[in-house]
């Protein structure tokens, strides 16, 4: 077998049992939080004969082991089961949630990653000269500012004040693309801005570092332009960093984004984990923490597999 | 000038403006009566219903975890989803007169113990079929059985037996209860089929909207029933979205970019900035909600009626009215009635800040000095915070030890209120006030948050609510009022106003003290001109 695939296979062996640990970790601290779900929904309108009823429909009156190996067979054999406080299928919600999540994430990275690393190139190229200082000026900028802020800047000028955009990502399933892509445009805007910093400050570093090697100045001495040498000499040299960072910002879009959606009244997964956890609905909170550490470890894999292809010692070791 | 009448005009349209208010203005302007007056009537005109459209509502009080069954609604989203499609007996009206919807007429015996509601014939169902008496006692069942979760549980408790006679549902009650057509009026108590035993999220009522799509905590869509009873009076829109917008600014400014048509909980620090944008207007109505700060009567050291009332004249009512508020509300008298609801006796004196009085309580009390503490969260009710912070300055300046612990917001209903002996938080207010003093200060209420337990104002709260004489129903509230204002366990520093903001292009919209975005009602109610 090819240690790349042996490697692979390992790595995903191990990642399901990280998979399983995790959801352990989840179901023992949202045990753990004050309150349950009975007492979430009912609120302030609680009583102590409404409170037992709801408990008692739920099954929240049973050992949370026995609840946990319950939802633990269910998954094993596909079945997320349905939500404790509206009794609809998780597994529906989810689809349509994480569908919205990553059309979100996928036009942000499509924008953010060929953008971020093009900057970072110039950046390198324009060393400490004003295209240098202007790039990381700007990005570092709109990384400095809290998202929502951003979100709430660019909703005043672009939605209210020029009605170029609307001021909440309003999509549906029946909407045709660009529908949707006008409906997200600020949203992934926000993200990009969010997102851009992180990846071009690392490729900056990474390329720069590389920069330093003797194979560059061999490079240079051969008489390449300053563009050649980056892009054919030092950018491949440097591709194991700057995924890894590519992948940790991909994962933040995936995971992350819960304040973009908030603000944009956007109908992903952030938002639908959060409902779930005030609300004490442990299904749920269950299968958004699974999904959203198997997009971790899934990433993080790629990214490992990815570096180890771009080096190739390697990828042939002795 | 004519910018001037346009103006006018426009606001006559939107109903913002009466007759003498515009005919006044006019004469000011220099506009003859006759002139003046042709004009109202072309600007009134415009006011007729005016088909089709839709209409959009931005909402705040949305969960992805939010359910279709009438028995779990408690926020906004849920209730404001569920006017479209859902129908009680009855209705409560702006004025506080009961309108009759599945019920057409209602009459109660004479010691007010047996109600008899008559359906209203030939009205059918969403799924076409017919509405029956039974269709009625078979929901008052689903919330009053052993099994029930229902919101409205405490309401409904009371019936002792119920059935359906023809077209008449008949319920008899343990103890009379003259306000028995209101509470039946209560929004959990949707009529369903078979009361919604079969499937209760299935959104099958006679409500004047049928429900399209439900994304809980996205958006709910409905388009008109074109089965309604109440025919073209009402229910102009051909469809109605309800949009789940949480945070207060996105709800702004999809209202500014006329993404949404009418928003709710416009914050009150805003309000004002908001009302000068053209196309839209903030509409304000003084409810029967209030905020509060509770205390445990029979825990110490509250459980000593010196220390509440110093605590009570330490509170300063008008600061928080202004700086909680911004003045989008009223003081409150440390009782959880006012002006907004029938039978309240204006003639209670109201009770002022008073730090030399609050002063002589807190000496009096012989409270020995130890800190007294006062829970709050955010989400206690809004600026919980700052109004905690308020008290604690007013109550330090008379010389209590008054310190603010801050509770998170997740878990303070389950952990905190109804549990700690001092905290913050709100109620909603109830239609009439025997539900209110029955919900919160009855000594056998699930929701007795300030442990008041006294058998003399429970018997009165009995003999009020079976009273048909309406001079000493008056006579007997205002006596518990005060007793509750003297001694009670609540602080209550400020009722609050419903707050929403309303596009111009919206129609024929009336405050309505029940509730906000006019109790719901607004896209039965409105249209778009």
């Amino acid at each position: 077998m090819h240690p790349i695939v042996k490697l692979v296979a390992q790595r995903l062996a191990l990642g399901a049992l990280l998979l399983l640990a995790a959801s352990a970790l989840i179901f023992g601290l949202t045990e753990a939080l004050p309150g349950d779900a009975a007492q979430a929904i009912l609120g302030q309108a609680a009583t102590a004969e409404s409170l037992a009823n709801l408990r008692e429909e739920m099954g929240l009156n049973r050992p949370a082991l026995t609840r946990y190996f319950e939802w633990l067979g269910g998954i094993l054999t596909g079945d997320m089961g349905v939500a404790l406080t509206n009794k609809l299928d998780i597994a529906t919600s989810v689809a349509s949630r994480m569908s919205n999540t990553l059309f979100l994430a996928f036009w942000a990275a499509l924008i953010s990653v060929p953008l971020a690393i093009l900057l970072g190139l110039i950046a390198v190229r324009y060393q400490n000269r004003w295209p240098d200082k202007a790039i990381s000026g700007v990005t570092l900028a709109s990384i400095s500012l809290p998202e929502f802020m951003i979100a709430y800047i660019l909703i005043f000028f672009f939605a209210v004040k020029l009605f170029w955009a609307p001021s909440f990502a309003n999509i549906s399933p029946s909407m045709d693309l660009l529908d949707k892509l006008h409906a997200i445009a600020l949203p992934v805007a926000v993200l990009v801005m969010v997102v851009l910093a992180h990846m071009m400050r690392m490729t900056r570093a990474a390329i720069l570092n590389v920069m330093q090697s003797a194979y560059i100045e061999t490079a240079e001495l051969k008489g390449l332009t300053g563009f050649q040498v980056i892009a054919r000499h030092a950018f491949p040299n440097a591709i194991a960093p700057i995924v890894n960072v590519v992948m940790i910002n991909m994962a933040y879009l995936v995971v992350g984004v819960v304040v973009v959606e908030v603000v944009f009244a956007y109908p992903g997964m952030g938002q639908y984990l959060v409902d779930a956890v005030v609300k004490r609905d442990v299904p749920v909170v269950l299968a958004c923490g699974v999904i959203f550490a198997a997009v971790y470890i899934l990433l993080n894999i790629f990214a490992d597999v990815v570096s180890i292809l771009t080096n190739p010692r390697l990828r042939h070791p002795k | 000038m004519k910018d001037q009448l346009d103006y006018m005009a426009q606001n006559v349209t939107a109903g913002k403006m009466t007759r003498r208010e515009f005919m006044g203005k006019a004469a000011a302007l220099g506009v003859s009566a006759a002139v003046a007056s042709s004009m109202f009537a072309d600007a009134a005109k415009a006011a007729s219903p005016v088909k089709g459209g839709v209409l959009k509502m931005g909402v705040q009080g949305g969960e992805s975890t939010n359910s279709q069954d009438p028995a779990l609604w408690a926020s906004d989203v849920p209730i404001a989803g569920g006017r479209n499609w859902a129908e009680t007996l009855v209705e409560v009206g702006p004025d506080g007169s009961l309108e009759g919807l599945v019920a057409e007429s209602w009459e109660g015996s004479a010691d007010a113990k047996t109600w008899r509601f008559k359906i209203r014939q030939g009205i059918e169902f969403s799924n076409g079929k017919s509405v029956t008496a039974e269709d009625v006692m078979r929901t008052m069942e689903r919330h009053t059985n052993e099994d029930s979760q229902s919101g409205a549980l405490g309401i409904v408790k009371g019936i002792e037996s119920m059935r359906a006679d023809g077209d008449v549902f008949e319920l008899k009650l343990g103890v009379g209860n003259a306000d028995m057509p209101y509470l039946i009026g209560d929004y959990h108590l949707a009529i369903q089929p078979n009361g919604g035993f079969d499937n209760p999220t299935e959104a099958v009522s006679t409500g004047p909207y049928t429900l399209e799509s439900d994304e809980p905590g996205v958006r709910m869509t409905f388009k008109r029933n074109p089965n309604y009873w109440g025919g073209d009076a009402v229910a102009h829109y051909d469809g109605v979205e309800v949009i789940t917008l949480n945070d207060a600014t996105a709800r702004t400014a999809a209202l500014q970019s006329g993404q949404v048509d009418i928003i709710n909980r416009v914050e009150p620090k805003i309000a004002q900035l908001l009302d000068r944008a053209p196309n839209l207007a903030v509409r304000n109505v003084s409810g029967r909600g209030h905020y509060v700060f509770i205390m445990h009567v029979d825990t110490a050291p509250f459980d000593v009626n010196e220390l509440r009332l110093a605590l009570k004249y330490a509170v300063n009512r008008e600061e928080m009215v202004e700086k909680i508020l911004r003045g989008y509300g009223g003081v409150g008298n440390d009782m959880p009635i006012n002006a907004a609801y029938p039978l309240f006796d204006e003639t209670i004196p109201q009770r002022e800040h008073d730090l030399a009085k609050a002063k002589e309580h807190y000496e009096k009390s012989g409270h020995d000095g130890s800190p007294i503490i006062l829970r709050t969260a955010d989400g206690a009710f809004p600026g919980a915070v700052d109004a905690a912070a308020l008290f604690q300055q007013s109550a330090q300046a008379a010389g209590i030890p008054l310190e603010i612990k801050r509770e998170p917001n997740d878990g303070y209903w389950s952990e905190v209120w109804n549990k700690q002996p001092f905290c913050c938080s709100y109620w909603g207010g109830r239609p009439v006030q025997d539900q209110m003093y029955s919900t919160a200060y009855l000594s056998s209420a699930d929701w007795n948050d300030t442990r008041w337990k006294v058998p003399a104002f429970d018997e009165m709260l009995l003999s009020a609510r079976a009273e048909l004489d309406e001079a000493k129903r008056k006579e007997t509230y205002s006596q518990m009022g005060q007793m509750l204002r003297n001694e009670g366990g609540l602080i209550l520093p400020m009722f609050n106003d419903f707050i929403d903001a309303v596009s111009n292009s919206v129609q024929g919209y009336e405050p309505d003290p029940n509730g906000p975005v006019m109790n719901w009602y607004a896209s039965k109610k409105t249209w778009k001109a």
